[in-house]
C-alpha cells in the first residue's frame, strides 16, 4: 500500500509536466497581441513594447518555456500582468472560496444523489423511483445559469429565505484567517456569522452541485441494482436481516465503488468547471480568476490556475484509489 | 421490527439529511442580510436612524488602485473616492471647477498655469498635502527613471494627454510656497485645464508612496471623501469615511463597499433582494421590471459614447466616398435602436456626443433611404451593387455602447441586401479582432465605440479619425489633410469659442467624407433603492459618493 502510495505520487510530476506543456502551448497558439489585449486601446505603444519585452514575448518559444520551468521549481508561480501581485498570494483566497462550495455542492450531491439512487433501486418502479429518475434526468441537462437565476428569483427575490449573491453578509464581513468562511465565522465565534455564511452556501452549492447529484443517483440506482439481485443479498434477506440493514449496510458497500469513482470525476470536474456559478453568484472563486485571466490574456495566471487545477485533480483521483482498497479488500496494486 | 416501522425511520434519515439541512436552514432564517429588500441598515451601527452604509454592485474589479497606472474605469472608479485632483469635473458634466486647487491664473502666451492650493488638507495618513505634494506626484509622472515607478508600472494617461517622453507638453512644475503651484509648458495646450482634472491625476500622499512603494497600489491614500480599508480581489473594495474631509458636510456616508457581481441579470436580483443598494448597467430588457416596483428608481447615465461603422479605406471598394455615403443611407438607426436597444439609445450623426461642447448639431444626418443608396452606388460605377462580398467584422463582446455585437451587424446586413451589397459577419475573438481590425487586412467594415475620457471634442475627433493615429484608434485608416490641420490648430488653440467653431468645421468635413457609420449614442442605465440619494450619474461614467446619502 504505502509503495503504491509512492508510485501514484512519483506519476504525479510527469503529469503535470505534460499540462504545463500542453497549456502552455495552446495559450502562445492564439493569435493576438497580448500586450495590447492586457493593456488595452488606451494604452501608448511604448507601454505596451515595455510589456512585450517584460513578457519576453520576442524570445523563442522554448526559451520562454524553460524559464517558466525553471521558475516553477523554485516555487514560484510568477507575477499577475494585470494586478502586478505574486499568483501564489493572489491565488490562496480564490481557491479557498471554491474548495469551500465545491464541498457544499459535493455534501448535497452526495447525500441527495446517493440516497435517491439508493431508495430508487430498493422502491424499484415505485412512485419515487419514477419521480427521482426524471429529477435525475432532467438535472443533468439544466443549464446552470438558467437554475441559478430561478433560484435566485424564487429563494431570494419572492420568497425571501437566502441571500442571492457572495459569500457572506457584507454589512457584517467575517474576518478572513483561512479564507475558508464557514471556519472563519467559527473561529470567530459568532452564531449569527456562521449562520449567514452557511445561508450564503445554500443556492450556489444546490446550483453547481445539481449535475453531479443527478449524476449519482442515476449511477447509485443502477449499481445498486446489480448488487441487489446478488446471491449474498438473498442469503441476508433470507437470513432475516431488515430491509433497511440490509439495503444500507450490505448492499451499499459492495454497490460503493462505481459510486465513488463517478464522486471523484464530478469533484474534479467541479473544481474548473464552476466558472458558470461563480458568476452568477459573484463567488470569487477560482474559476472566475481564471476565467478573468483568459479574457485579459494573463498568461502567467491562466497557467498556474490550469496547474493548480490539474493538480488538485490528480489528488482526488488519488484519494479515490486509495478508498478503493479500503472499501474492498481484494484491490490490489501491482 | 415491523415493516412499517423500517419505512419510516428510513423516511426520516432520508429527510433530515437530503431535505432537512436545506429546507431548515432556508426557511426559519430572516434576521440576516437579505432577508427583507428593507434590511439594509447597519447592524448594530446607526440603530434606527436612515442607512449609511452604500452598497454599490457593479461587473467587475479594479486592477490597481492607483489612479495614475491604470487606464480602465473600474480602477478609476474607486480612485476617484480615495484621491482628489486639483480640477474636478461640475456634478453629471464636464466643465471644470476648483479641487485641490482654490485659484488659477494662465499666462496671456498659454505657457505658464499658476494654481494656488487649498491650506489645511491633509492626506488620510495624517500628512499634509502642499505644493511639495503636488510636485512629488507630477515629476513621479514625469520621469521615466523615478524611483517611484515600480516594476511593470506605466503612467499611460500622462503620457498621451501630456505627451510622450521627447515630446512633453509639461517643462516644469515647481513650488512657488507651500500653497502655490506652477506649471510652464512647452507648448500652448487647450484642454490643459480639462486634463488635469482627470481623476487620472490624482494626488496621492508621497509619504505613502515612498513607504508602501509597489504596495501602493493596493494601498491607496489621498485626500479624498473615502478612506481605503480594504480590497476583497473579484469581490469587495471597503471603503470608509474620511472624517476630516475639506468639502464642508461630505461624505455623508460612513461606509462604501463596492461590490463585483458580474452577470447583470443576477446583479438586479441582488439588488431587488436588498443586498445592494446601487447597481451600474442595468439590462434594457430588466428595465421594464423597475416600473412598477416602488421600491427601486431608474437612473440614466448621460451618453458619452459613440458606437459606429468604420469602413476599412485600405479596402479598394471604399476608395470612393459615393460608396461610404450610399452605404450610410442604407442603416435604419431608429429600427435598430427600438430592437436591440430597448429604446435607451440616440442615433449618432457625427462621431461625439451632442452633451460635448463643439456639437454641431446643424449637421443633418444621411437618411435611411434605399433608392437614394442605390442611385449613389450606381453613380459610383455600381449600378447592380457590388460583385464581390464584404467581410464585416461584428463585435464578439458586449459593452456598454453596444450590448449584441451580431444582432446589429445582422439587421444591417439585411439592408445591405437589398441594395445589392453582400457582406459575410465575422466575430472572431476580441483579441484577435482588434488585431484584424488594427491592421486592416482582413475586413472590409468593422464595428467598434469609445467612450470619452475627458469632457474635450479632441478626445473624440483627433483620437479617433487624425491621420496621426494610424496605426491606433483610426482604424478607418481615414486621412484628410484638411481635416488633420484643423485638428492639430484646435490642440493649440487657448480660447474654447474659436476650438469649439474649428471642432464644428470638422465635423463637416468628417460627414462629408463619410469614413464611418455613426450607429448610436448609448445611454446606460443604473438602478437604486428609492430611498438613495444624492448620486449624480457623470457622462464620464464615474463619480464621487460624497454626495451621496439614504432617506
Amino acid at each position: 500500500m504505502n509503495s503504491y502510495i509512492v508510485k501514484r505520487l512519483a506519476v504525479l510530476i510527469p503529469v503535470l509536466l505534460g499540462m504545463t506543456l500542453i497549456v502552455f502551448s495552446i495559450i502562445h497558439a492564439i493569435p493576438g497581441d497580448p500586450a495590447e489585449t492586457i493593456l488595452g486601446d488606451k494604452a501608448t505603444e511604448q507601454s505596451k513594447q515595455a510589456l512585450r519585452e517584460q513578457l519576453g514575448l520576442g524570445k523563442p518559444w522554448l526559451q520562454q518555456y524553460g524559464t517558466y520551468l525553471s521558475e516553477l521549481a523554485h516555487g514560484d508561480l510568477g507575477d499577475s500582468i494585470r494586478t502586478r501581485q505574486p499568483i501564489a498570494r493572489e491565488m490562496l483566497p480564490y481557491l479557498a472560496a471554491t474548495l469551500e462550495l465545491t464541498v457544499a455542492s459535493m455534501f448535497f450531491a452526495i447525500v441527495v444523489g446517493m440516497n435517491a439512487g439508493i431508495v430508487s433501486a430498493w422502491k424499484r418502479n415505485s412512485w419515487f423511483d419514477y419521480v427521482s429518475m426524471v429529477i435525475a434526468l432532467v438535472g443533468v441537462s439544466m443549464p446552470i445559469f438558467w437554475l441559478g437565476l430561478m433560484e435566485q428569483w424564487i429563494f431570494a427575490n419572492k420568497l425571501h429565505w437566502l441571500p442571492s449573491i457572495g459569500r457572506m453578509n457584507s454589512r457584517d464581513p467575517v474576518e478572513a484567517v483561512t479564507h475558508l468562511a464557514v471556519i472563519d465565522a467559527m473561529i470567530g465565534g459568532r452564531m449569527e456569522q456562521v449562520w449567514a455564511v452557511i445561508k450564503h452556501l445554500i443556492l450556489p452549492s444546490i446550483a453547481l452541485g445539481t449535475i453531479p447529484m443527478a449524476v449519482i443517483a442515476r449511477i447509485t440506482r443502477s449499481s445498486m441494482l446489480e448488487v441487489m439481485d446478488s446471491d449474498y443479498i438473498r442469503t441476508a434477506r433470507a437470513k432475516g436481516l431488515a430491509s433497511f440493514q440490509v439495503v444500507y449496510k450490505h448492499a451499499l458497500k459492495n454497490a460503493a465503488i462505481p459510486v465513488l469513482t463517478v464522486i471523484g470525476l464530478q469533484t474534479g470536474s467541479l473544481l474548473g468547471g464552476a466558472v458558470l456559478t461563480e458568476t452568477i453568484f459573484a463567488w470569487p472563486g477560482i474559476g472566475r480568476y481564471i476565467f478573468e485571466a483568459i479574457s485579459s490574456r494573463d498568461y502567467p495566471v491562466i497557467q498556474s490556475g490550469i496547474l493548480i487545477i490539474a493538480f488538485l485533480f490528480v489528488i482526488i483521483n488519488l484519494i479515490v484509489d486509495l478508498l478503493y482498497a479500503v472499501l474492498d479488500r481484494r484491490i490490489r496494486y501491482q | 421490527m415491523s415493516k412499517k416501522y423500517v419505512k419510516n425511520k428510513v423516511w426520516t434519515v432520508l429527510l433530515v439529511l437530503a431535505l432537512g439541512a436545506v429546507l431548515a436552514l432556508s426557511g426559519c432564517g430572516g434576521s440576516n442580510e437579505g432577508a427583507k429588500p428593507e434590511a439594509g441598515k447597519t447592524p448594530g451601527g446607526a440603530g434606527e436612524g436612515a442607512q449609511d452604509t452604500l452598497i454599490y454592485g457593479r461587473g467587475g474589479d479594479s486592477v490597481a488602485l492607483d489612479p495614475a497606472i491604470v487606464t480602465e474605469s473600474e480602477s478609476l472608479k474607486i480612485g476617484m473616492q480615495v484621491f482628489d485632483t486639483l480640477l474636478e469635473y461640475k456634478e453629471s458634466t464636464t466643465e471644470i471647477q476648483p479641487g485641490l486647487a482654490e485659484s488659477w491664473e494662465v499666462s496671456p502666451d498659454g505657457l505658464v498655469y499658476t494654481f494656488k492650493l487649498r491650506q489645511g488638507v491633509k492626506f488620510h495618513d495624517g500628512s499634509d498635502f502642499n505644493a511639495e505634494a503636488v510636485v512629488f506626484n507630477f515629476n513621479r509622472w514625469f520621469d521615466p527613471k523615478s524611483p517611484y515607478k515600480f516594476d511593470g508600472d506605466s503612467f499611460d494617461y500622462y503620457d498621451s494627454m501630456f505627451g510622450p517622453e521627447g515630446s512633453r507638453v509639461i517643462k516644469e512644475v515647481k513650488a512657488v510656497d507651500a500653497n502655490t503651484v506652477q506649471f510652464t509648458l512647452t507648448k500652448p495646450q487647450a484642454p490643459f485645464l480639462q486634463n488635469i482634472a482627470m481623476p487620472s491625476f490624482s494626488i496621492a500622499s508621497p509619504k505613502a508612496i515612498q513607504e508602501k512603494k509597489a504596495d501602493f497600489k493596493s494601498n491607496p491614500v489621498g485626500t479624498g471623501p473615502f478612506v481605503f480599508k480594504e480590497w476583497k480581489r473579484n469581490d469587495t473594495i471597503t471603503l470608509e469615511k474620511n472624517p476630516n474631509y475639506w468639502k464642508e458636510g461630505q461624505p455623508k456616508l460612513s461606509k462604501v463597499i463596492v461590490r463585483s457581481i458580474p452577470d447583470n441579470t443576477a446583479r438586479f436580483n441582488a439588488l431587488q433582494n436588498g443586498e445592494i443598494d446601487l447597481m451600474e448597467d442595468l439590462n434594457p430588457d430588466d428595465a421594464k421590471q423597475l416600473e412598477g416596483n416602488n421600491e427601486l428608481q431608474k437612473m440614466e447615465r448621460p451618453s458619452f459614447n459613440v458606437a459606429y461603422i468604420g469602413f476599412n479605406l485600405k479596402k479598394k471598394v471604399f476608395n470612393n466616398p459615393k460608396v461610404r455615403q450610399a452605404l450610410n443611407h442604407a442603416v435604419n438607426k431608429q429600427a435598430i435602436i427600438d430592437a436591440l436597444f430597448a429604446g435607451e439609445a440616440k442615433p449618432a450623426v457625427n462621431p461625439m456626443p451632442p452633451t460635448l461642447w463643439g456639437y454641431n448639431d446643424s449637421i443633418q444626418d444621411y437618411t435611411y433611404d434605399l433608392d437614394k443608396a442605390k442611385s449613389l452606388l450606381a453613380e459610383a460605377g455600381y449600378p447592380n451593387g457590388l460583385t464581390e462580398p464584404l467581410t464585416f467584422y461584428a463585435m464578439p463582446v458586449s459593452r456598454p455602447y453596444m450590448p449584441d455585437g451580431k444582432k446589429v451587424a445582422e439587421a444591417i446586413q439585411a439592408d445591405f441586401e437589398k441594395i445589392g451589397v453582400k457582406v459575410n459577419i465575422q466575430s472572431p475573438e476580441w483579441a484577435t479582432y482588434l488585431d484584424d481590425v488594427k491592421t486592416g487586412q482582413k475586413d472590409d467594415l468593422y464595428m467598434l465605440g469609445w467612450n470619452g475620457d475627458n469632457g474635450d471634442p479632441d478626445n473624440f475627433l483627433y483620437t479617433l479619425l487624425d491621420k496621426d493615429t494610424i496605426p491606433g484608434n483610426n482604424r478607418s485608416f481615414y486621412v484628410n489633410e484638411e481635416l488633420h490641420k484643423i485638428l492639430v490648430k484646435a490642440q493649440v488653440e487657448v480660447d474654447q469659442d474659436k476650438r469649439a467653431e474649428m471642432y464644428k468645421q470638422a465635423q463637416v468635413i468628417i460627414k462629408q467624407d463619410a469614413p464611418w457609420i455613426p450607429l448610436v449614442h448609448s445611454t446606460p442605465l443604473m438602478a437604486a433603492k428609492v430611498n438613495l440619494k444624492g448620486f449624480v450619474p457623470s457622462p464620464a461614467g464615474i463619480e464621487s459618493y460624497g454626495n451621496v446619502y439614504f432617506e
